[in-house]
């Protein structure tokens, strides 16, 4: 099954490890303090968040740190952007139409 | 004269929120909402143009129009209105449709609800709320955009909307 950036930020606690990570890099086990959940359930989001690509492994020495990759959030905010610019030209049309109501 | 333009998303609500104010009684500007010919003058940022197909404005009536690019290229849009209070609420469920305009009746759908309201000094206020049903379907909003063959289209808008 493919992954992608909608089903990073699906689940609550997925959007938690990705507010923390933005902060900075972590390793698995100062990730799961964090958490009520098992261990193994944040590996497992840990898991699924690296396979959507937002979350990028890197190893120092013997210890692996996650950091979070913005690059693979950007697709998200250019279609916002999108359409944000497209409301922003259509409302002014609307203007243009109502001062001739 | 500020129009206070609002866009703000919250994607773990799978929400977007949009509102504008308008010089203008809130009676023209549900006019401009709800008449075609009158739609047809701003909803589609120019060059490109909106051509209502259907536009029935009754609880379960259905509103479709195409936005027609400068080379022919459409963009249909499908809704079917869930909710009317005339002058104040407009709610609509949005399908998307195929290439010939017809609508995915069990695909991804999206919600908007729109209240108007009446400000000082003859002005007024729209409000939207724009709902993703799930995270798909908001991937496929944003697909949409991306997909092969509508890419060029879409360099076109970006080329409009980066000169204005």
């Amino acid at each position: 099954m493919r992954r992608d950036v909608f089903q990073a930020i699906a689940d609550p606690t997925r959007r938690a490890i990705l507010t923390l990570l933005a902060v900075g890099a972590m390793t698995p086990n100062a990730i799961a303090e964090h958490f009520d959940s098992t261990r193994q359930t944040v590996s497992k989001h840990i898991q699924i968040l690296t396979e959507c690509e937002v979350l990028v492994q890197k190893k120092s020495g013997r210890e692996i740190h996650y950091h979070f990759n913005p690059e693979k959030m950007k697709e998200i905010d250019i279609w916002l952007e999108r359409f944000r610019k497209m409301w922003e030209t259509s409302f002014n049309q609307l203007d243009d139409l109502l001062n001739d109501l | 004269m500020t129009n206070n333009f609002v866009f703000e998303t919250d994607l773990a609500a799978k929400k977007i929120y949009i509102s504008r104010e308008f010089n203008a009684p809130v009676e023209k500007v549900w006019r401009a909402w709800t008449e075609p010919d009158l739609i047809e003058k701003w909803i589609a940022p120019k060059p490109w143009k909106a051509e209502t197909k259907i536009m029935d404005l009754t609880v379960g009536g259905i509103w479709q129009y195409a936005m027609v690019g400068t080379e022919g290229q459409r963009f249909w849009v499908y809704a079917v209105f869930t909710a009317i209070e005339k002058g104040s609420v407009i709610s609509t469920m949005g399908m998307f449709c195929d290439g010939d305009g017809n609508p995915v009746t069990d695909g991804p759908k999206s919600y908007r609800d729109t209240k108007f309201s009446s400000l000082e000094g003859n002005r007024s206020k729209t409000d939207s709320v724009i709902t993703f049903e799930d995270e798909a379907t908001i991937k496929m909003f944003v697909e949409t955009g991306f997909k092969e063959g509508t890419t060029a289209s879409f360099d076109n808008l970006d080329k409009l909307l980066a000169s204005e």
